[in-house]
């Protein structure tokens, strides 16, 4: 049993109560009257000085969001969000955009010192790594500081808040805001097209491999607030590009909500690399406070031999419902969708993927490995579907759970529709699947059982955190290293 | 509460109150409040996502009223048959007096009449399959069918056929029962057929509630067949195990129209097991749902299940299947597999196995399949000199017996097989 007590003790060291990103940061800050309405949405646009026709799409939304009920499917609870009772516009009181990192506010940069965000250039040239990651930090509703934008330029590469993007690059974000994830796509999805704040707006040009991984560090830290964040990444033909996000939030006793949409957009054989580190408070160990993570994610696929790969590491969050996505438009195109998902306490993930294949020949794989401690409900919900015309269609789903208690829940449910003979699907979600032959060849060699059982997954879970980058890699190795033997369903 | 707006439903309640007068009022109130509160399922019902019934039965055919008489009966089986005709329990075309000892049946008109207390709790559906809005209709109106009463210890060779047919010239809606209780420890082999005598588009909702006390055991076949575009079928399955006992099914869907097979089954004692197997033979524009809730209550429950969907033509396959696994109820193993072959395309197959797990000690997993038949083994045969349709008629076959395999029963296996060989060779004829 030593694997499984490892387990264990890995999870329980996640503990909710140990949260060490909980600090919040005392800082005068702008906000936007409490509550919604048309003068409120207005008012955020006006604050980013944005043109009338992103003013209209605002409100446009806003009037449709009016008339959508709340989506009541996932297998999550939680009393009714009063969304009245919000703030949707906190920013950090400064000077009106501060040109270099010594005007922004010292207390502002002591915080990502303390959750470990490197946000000025030499310092990180005078670390020991070699390899540079980009930071776009964005602090409640705006974004305070980004690096390596010089660099970056010269290779073409564009990346800057999406309310700087508007200003500079208006017929890039005119031509791509919600062509992925439409105004009207779902209620938290509209609620964001209305309220949006800030989020990183990523372009790489065609034929460029981006020089760096691009990174955004999402920070909650007002109360009452809601963080809107939209995420725009555009790769045009045959670019690749990388880009992690990470987030945290101080402890509060109160829900906050963080409604976010993240739009993808590959065209002919680019590459999108997108992944999550999600470490947002998850409430105590009684269940009180923590961030509701209502998000929506998707990739579009849109070119030929394009390639869109998600990688998630979720270990945070009160509530999560979140479903990473990808259209596979594009013939040829590949989709991925790497899963660990962490719940603990009274935690209750709602997540996983969509693979939707139009195009030929396109391929899919979802890998999801759901832990499931304490009071926490961890579900896995995915959809794959075969279009009529999605000749020569592949996927490959594998879905596992570990429950570790007595007053936890797994659950799977996906969702396998096909329309083209030639499609071909395949799906598992099975207990711990390790074949005998591996065991076989591993006992052959002098391990236990046991041994040799925690040998083989601790392998499979390292193959989907490999899929991290490296920076990324290890701090999600901190949060879970885990071996996932004993798991069911 | 009642917030039924439709067309149809205000039929249906004009049927409701018709059959209000006719026994088992608090029973039927009971459901028919269930139903109101959810009324036709939609798509946006998450556990009839797939089988929009609220279009598909827009006009609800009139209630049927048999006055046939004697009729011959197409007839598959050797067996004890228990035959309910446009919605009417028939004891003359049914083999009342052949029954063996041990063996009781009533008609469900009779015994709701009589309204004796075990039949009428073993009737009511509290548990598992209450969520379910078309299992309440068939109770809200339930015209008849057979309540059959197995005496503990009972071993019975004999096949007992539950023989369910529609005959009418006219659309017409049925709503039938039939209850089987198997005393402690009795044996029996059931056979469940539905079919249908005509080419009217019936609306036929039938169901069969088994309860199995302790170390009971059933061995279930169960076949649908016939229908034309327009018609409906939904059977659903109601099953009770208590401790040891154990069922074994198999069913096999084929014909026209839309088929739904629902099946609720509640492993309620230790060391209950379910072997819930299907196949589908899909072709013109047959829409077939298979829908399974296992519902593991108690600990070191066995469930498995494998379906085979064979999809041809513009034929639709449906496969839901959730395996619930309580809190408490450790040592739960439980597998499912869901396998389809689309051999048109135009065929469609939606797969969505589920889980559902509240206990840490349990083995639980399932797998799902879609595609097209290899090419390489089409190749090895053709390369042998077989024609391609029956090189593809031999995988097929292949495909199909896997999930029979299971069965105890040979006579039955080789009907199985039987009704397979005729489909396959309708498609090598084509």
């Amino acid at each position: 049993m030593a694997a499984r007590q490892e387990t264990v003790a890995r999870v329980e060291s996640i503990d909710v109560d140990a949260y060490k990103y909980g600090f919040s940061t005392d800082i005068e800050s702008e906000k936007a009257p409490k509550g919604l309405n048309e003068d409120i949405v207005r008012f955020i646009s006006a604050k980013k000085s944005e043109p009338q026709w992103l003013t209209d799409w605002r409100l446009e939304a806003y009037r449709r969001w009016l008339t959508m009920p709340e989506p009541n499917w996932a297998r999550v609870h939680y009393p009714r969000i009063d969304f009245q009772d919000l703030y949707y516009y906190a920013a950090p009181k400064s000077t009106p955009g501060p040109k270099s990192l010594d005007e922004v506010d010292p207390e502002l940069l002591r915080t990502y010192e303390k959750l470990g965000i490197p946000l000025r250039e030499q310092e990180i040239l005078a670390g020991v790594e070699t390899r540079r990651v980009a930071v776009d930090a964005v602090f409640d509703s705006v974004s305070v500081a980004t690096t390596f934008k010089e660099e970056l330029a010269k290779a073409g590469v564009i990346f800057c808040p999406i309310s700087e993007a508007v200003q500079t690059h208006p017929e890039l974000v005119q031509k791509y805001l919600g062509s992925v994830v439409p105004a009207t796509d779902n209620f938290y999805a509209t609620l964001n097209s209305a309220v949006f704040s800030d989020g990183s707006f990523v372009y790489v040009p065609k034929g460029v491999r981006c020089p760096m991984e691009l990174s955004t560090y999402f920070r909650i830290n007002e109360q009452k607030t809601g963080q809107f964040e939209r995420t725009l990444i555009i790769a045009d033909e045959g670019s690749y590009v990388s880009y992690l996000e990470g987030c945290t939030a101080p402890r509060r006793d109160e829900n906050q909500l963080h409604a976010a949409v993240v739009e993808l957009v590959a065209l002919d054989d680019a590459e999108i690399k997108y992944s999550t580190v999600q470490n947002w408070y998850p409430g105590d160990s009684e269940g009180r406070g923590g961030i509701y993570n209502f998000v929506t994610k998707r990739g579009d696929c849109r070119g030929r031999n394009s390639h869109i790969s998600w990688t998630q590491v979720e270990t945070g969050s009160a509530i999560t419902w979140k479903y990473p996505s990808c259209i596979l438009r594009g013939d040829g195109s590949q989709g991925e969708f790497y899963s660990i998902a962490v719940s603990n306490g009274y935690q209750q993930v709602d997540s996983g993927t969509k693979m939707l294949h139009l195009g030929k020949n396109t391929k899919s794989r979802i890998i999801s490995k759901g832990i499931s401690a304490g009071r926490a409900q961890n579900t896995y919900r995915g959809q794959v579907s075969a279009h009529r015309k999605a000749d020569g269609a592949r996927n490959f789903t594998q879905c596992d759970s570990l429950l570790i208690g007595h007053d936890c829940g797994a659950h799977t449910v996906p969702y396998i529709e096909s329309k083209n003979p030639s499609a071909q699907f395949e799906h598992e979600a099975t207990t711990s699947k390790i074949s005998e032959d591996q065991l076989f060849y591993a006992m052959q060699r002098g391990l236990t059982a046991e041994e040799a059982t925690a040998l083989i997954v601790n392998g499979f879970v390292r193959d989907v955190l490999q899929q991290l980058p490296m920076e990324f890699a290890v701090e999600a190795q901190k949060l879970i290293s885990i071996s996932l033997e004993g798991s069911v369903g | 509460m009642i917030k039924l707006a439709s067309e149809a439903e205000a039929t249906l309640s004009s049927f409701y109150e018709e059959m209000r007068a006719k026994g088992a009022p608090r029973l039927r109130a009971a459901a028919w409040a269930a139903f109101s509160e959810f009324g036709l399922p939609s798509r946006r019902v998450e556990s009839w996502h797939y089988t929009d019934l609220k279009t598909a039965m827009s006009r609800p055919a009139p209630l049927a009223t048999s006055s046939r008489g004697a009729m011959p009966l197409p007839r598959a089986h050797d067996s004890l048959r228990l035959v309910t005709l446009d919605g009417v329990f028939r004891a003359d075309l049914s083999d009342i007096a052949r029954l063996p000892e041990g063996v009781a049946v009533q008609s469900l008109r009779d015994a709701l009449a009589q309204g004796e207390l075990h039949v009428m709790s073993a009737l009511a559906s509290a548990d598992i399959g209450a969520q379910d809005p078309i299992l309440a209709l068939n109770a809200a109106l339930m015209q008849d069918g057979v309540v059959v009463q197995i005496a503990p210890g009972a071993k019975i060779a004999r096949a007992i056929e539950l023989a369910t047919f529609s005959s009418a010239e006219a659309a017409q809606s049925t709503y039938t029962r039939a209850l089987v209780m198997l005393g402690e420890g009795a044996q029996a082999t059931l056979i469940e057929t539905l079919g249908a005598l005509s080419a009217a588009p019936a609306q036929d909702n039938g169901a069969l509630v088994l309860r199995l006390a302790a170390s009971a055991r059933v061995e279930l076949v169960t076949h649908l067949s016939g229908g034309v575009d327009q018609s409906i079928r939904v059977a659903s399955l109601l099953a009770h195990l208590d401790a040891d006992a154990r069922i074994h099914s198999f069913a096999l869907i084929e014909g026209e129209g839309l088929h739904r097979r629902q099946i609720f089954v509640r492993l309620d004692g230790e060391k209950a097991s379910a072997v819930f197997n299907g196949a589908t033979l899909g072709r013109g524009r047959l829409h077939a749902d298979t829908t399974l809730i296992v519902d593991h209550a108690k600990p070191s429950g066995q469930s498995r299940e494998c379906f085979r969907n064979i999809l041809d033509d513009q034929s639709v396959g449906v496969f839901q299947g959730k395996v619930i696994v309580r809190p408490g109820a450790q040592k739960t193993d439980g597998a499912m597999q869901s396998k389809a072959l689309l051999l048109s395309e135009q065929a469609t197959m939606n797969n969505k196995p589920e889980l559902e797990i509240f206990a840490d000690d349990v083995q639980c997993g399932h797998g799902a399949t879609c595609g097209r038949l290899d090419k390489d083994q089409l190749f090895y045969l053709t390369a042998r000199g077989l024609p391609r349709r029956e090189a593809e008629a031999l995988l097929i076959e292949g495909f199909a017996n896997e999930a029979m395999e299971a069965l105890e029963d040979e006579q039955l296996k080789a009907f199985l097989s039987d009704r397979v060989s005729v489909w396959l060779s309708r498609r090598i004829g084509r």
